[in-house]
């Protein structure tokens, strides 16, 4: 395909050209590489994919690439296309997974940029060690979840994955590799957390891991029915449960039925714990296997099971945490067409326009399942560009049906505006320019801080800067 | 690789988890430890707590893989920096490795290099650089550590060729005689070794997804890393196969392509 040397050891000197900076001597400028994100919508053909295995070949790359080119990408689980880069170049950061450090005192882990969550917890719970945020899937690198700043279950406590990064060292297009702390380059670290990739490229990270017991958590699930009865429940718990969160059926419109999770890690118990290895989906299903009355059908379902289980249980943290994760490529079951996920955090004092969102979604005939909503607390954003904020934020997931879904996002979008909310970048594919103007108004600080040759599908359409 | 110092690693001594340890524990000398197609292999050695010598050419890489073999449960990572392919260096990885890792029982060779197959028959300094780096210098470096093992009557000898060296196909014959030689040389060194009682493994991979093979047609249906290693070690481990092909479907594709007559198999274009 191309005039490729590659040693994977032996070779004199011809090692330090990456695999990937010697691509760049294919003469092939068309974009070729289809990369999806998780959503798979949009499709985006990218001109050529790198994938360095140490970190030591990122300067090279940096250097030999142009201007507004490159954006990192771990495990693609951006679900619109913040992780993507249309007809450029990705630098795909999986090779880098090493854990360069850890000081069994204080808890401290230093690991490259590319290493999953789920690595971190299979190497770290059997020694009393876990995350100190974690977000619906482990199937992320560190890098994405500081780049998209991503939150959990305990945001209310915890608040976001930034809060716990204390270092990270940076490869920057136009200053090599910096490190940013509160006291070197501290603004740097801020506009990194949450900065979708766009500062440079994370060489690797010193998180602070939390002292768990063990694998299990004390989980309670308690079913209500109203928003009313939610929020209540959500403020009873915040201060006696880590962990909450809640499941509602979109069908119920402002009468959210649902149910609530709330949960603790188990301090003393003995329980054998094994991990699991669940199914793969294996192929695109039709599109139309999830239509309206499916959906209805597992909404009412899981409401149904989860009303009748036992309120106690003691879980595993996989199935509380990452239950999804169960189903290895679940987001095959929307079919060709991908999906989209629209997630957005309300004030809770529009308390009523959190009401209407629901109505519309439930009015719309557009079915959407594992709704998921949380009450977020009010930590001061780690982040110059993070999404969660004090209010009430949900997470619906629609079917890709073109126009109709759109459109529906559309009016969503207006509750949104209008109510001085937010969209989350990592879940989107389409918010318009304005109304990341109004979840992000001080986007512009950013700016200066965007490493002049990182860019994205996403950064291009909401800010129209190359 | 910058101006700067980097800042004070946590503490990243590893200490072996306490718990069960193993009736013994296993020793292995890795030969090209920063080989995209040993590096899952050398994570599960350590899950299983082995102790290893990692030789290979990049310090900063032996560094951050001993630091992260060690969190991972190694008993033991010790690192030696040197160019395998060069012969004039092999005295020096062999003094390291008697010396300062003397019990050793295993020995792993997993370095290659593959380049694209038009330059490699234009050019000859790149034919003669492919078959010292796959042949030459591995056979160099494997005869003095058999003859160790031969002498210690025990052990295992284990190197990484590849299906490429079963069958010489148009599209690929330099690699492949370089590593169907070394698949020779390990046949008659396992004849030899046998009566002393050491193994000799010879491992053939087919395409896997590791930076050698990144960019070549089809690269996104290649092997699993995760999945080759699993069979390398489970070979490490125990007392079969002689010849491992890994992922198991390439035994039954080579022996099909080896059968094919020579007055066929020169007209396909493979």
């Amino acid at each position: 395909m191309n005039s490729s040397t590659q040693s994977s050891c032996g070779a004199p000197d011809k090692q330090s050209q990456s695999s990937a900076t010697l691509h760049k001597d294919s003469p092939d400028p068309q974009p070729t590489e289809p990369v999806l994100s998780w959503g798979r919508y949009p499709r985006a053909e990218h001109r050529q994919v790198f994938r360095p295995a140490w970190n030591d070949q990122m300067p090279d790359i940096l250097k030999a690439a142009a201007g507004s080119s490159l954006l990192p990408f771990g495990m693609g689980r951006s679900y619109g296309d913040s992780c993507l880069n249309s007809g450029r170049d990705l630098v795909q950061c999986h090779r880098l997974n090493r854990i360069l450090g850890f000081d069994e005192s204080t808890g401290v882990v230093r690991c490259e940029s590319g290493l999953t969550l789920a690595d971190i917890v299979a190497v770290f719970l059997p020694k009393g060690w876990f995350l100190p945020v974690t977000p619906g899937t482990s199937f992320v690198t560190l890098g994405g979840a500081i780049a998209n700043d991503v939150h959990g279950k305990n945001h209310h406590c915890a608040g976001t994955f930034g809060a716990h990064v204390h270092q990270i060292a940076l490869h920057r297009s136009d200053r090599g590799l910096i490190f940013c702390n509160p006291r070197e380059n501290p603004e740097m670290l801020r506009a990194t957390i949450g900065g979708l990739g766009l500062t440079g490229i994370i060489a690797w990270a010193d998180i602070q891991l939390k002292r768990v017991a063990g694998p299990w958590i004390n989980a309670e699930s308690i079913p209500f029915e109203s928003l009313k009865t939610f929020l209540d429940l959500s403020h009873d718990s915040n201060d006696l449960f880590e962990y909450t969160v809640a499941w509602i059926d979109c069908f119920s419109g402002k009468n959210a039925r649902g149910i609530f999770f709330r949960g603790n890690h188990a301090p003393n118990c003995q329980k054998k714990f094994r991990a699991k290895h669940g199914p793969k989906l294996p192929f695109e299903l039709p599109s139309w296997t999830l239509n309206r009355f499916s959906v209805r059908a597992f909404n009412a379902a899981f409401y149904a099971v989860h009303a009748a289980k036992k309120r106690r249980a003691v879980v595993a943290y996989d199935s509380f945490f990452y239950p999804l994760d169960s189903i290895r490529q679940w987001n095959l079951m929307y079919g060709r067409q991908g999906f989209l996920q629209y997630q957005c955090v309300i004030p809770e004092a529009k308390l009523p326009a959190f009401e209407e969102l629901l109505d519309r979604v439930a009015h719309s005939g557009m079915s959407s399942f594992l709704v998921v909503l949380k009450q977020f607390g009010s930590a001061p954003p780690a982040g110059m560009l993070s999404f969660p904020r004090p209010g009430l934020t949900i997470a619906f997931d629609f079917s890709m049906r073109g126009e109709p879904t759109l459109k529906l996002l559309r009016s969503l979008d207006e509750i949104v505006q209008e109510s001085g909310g937010a969209i989350y970048p990592a879940k989107d594919a389409r918010m318009s320019p304005a109304l990341f103007e109004t979840s992000f108004p001080n986007w512009r600080d950013f700016v200066p801080y965007k490493d002049p040759k990182m860019s994205s599908s996403f950064w291009r359409r909401v800010t129209g800067l190359p | 690789m910058t101006n700067t110092t980097p800042p004070q690693a946590p503490n990243s001594v590893g200490t072996p988890a306490a718990g069960g340890k193993p009736a013994r524990v296993k020793k292995i000398v890795i030969l090209g430890a920063t080989s995209g197609i040993v590096l899952e292999v050398q994570r599960q050695l350590a899950r299983r707590r082995w102790e290893l010598l990692l030789v290979a050419r990049s310090p900063q890489r032996l560094a951050a893989l001993q630091a992260d073999l060690l969190i991972r449960g190694a008993s033991q990572v010790l690192t030696y920096s040197a160019d395998l392919s060069s012969i004039a260096q092999h005295n020096g990885i062999l003094e390291f490795a008697f010396r300062e890792f003397p019990d050793f029982d295993t020995v792993l060779l997993a370095y290659g290099s593959m380049h694209n197959q038009k330059d490699s028959q234009t050019s000859i300094p790149v034919l003669l650089e492919e078959l010292q780096v796959d042949f030459v210098s591995a056979a160099a470096i494997l005869t003095p550590f058999a003859a160790e093992l031969e002498r210690r009557r025990t052990g295992c000898l284990a190197a990484i060729t590849s299906v490429a060296g079963d069958r010489g196909r148009r599209s690929n014959y330099v690699y492949g005689s370089a590593k169907g030689g070394l698949s020779l040389f390990l046949q008659g060194l396992r004849s030899r070794l046998h009566p002393a009682g050491v193994r000799v493994i010879t491992i053939k991979p087919g395409p896997v997804q590791t930076p050698m093979t990144d960019g070549l047609p089809h690269a996104a249906r290649f092997a699993d890393p995760q999945h080759v290693a699993r069979d390398i070690v489970r070979s490490l481990e125990r007392r079969s196969p002689d010849v491992l092909y890994t992922p198991t479907i390439w035994r039954y594709i080579m022996t099909a392509v080896r059968l094919l007559p020579e007055g066929i198999f020169k007209r396909l274009p493979l």
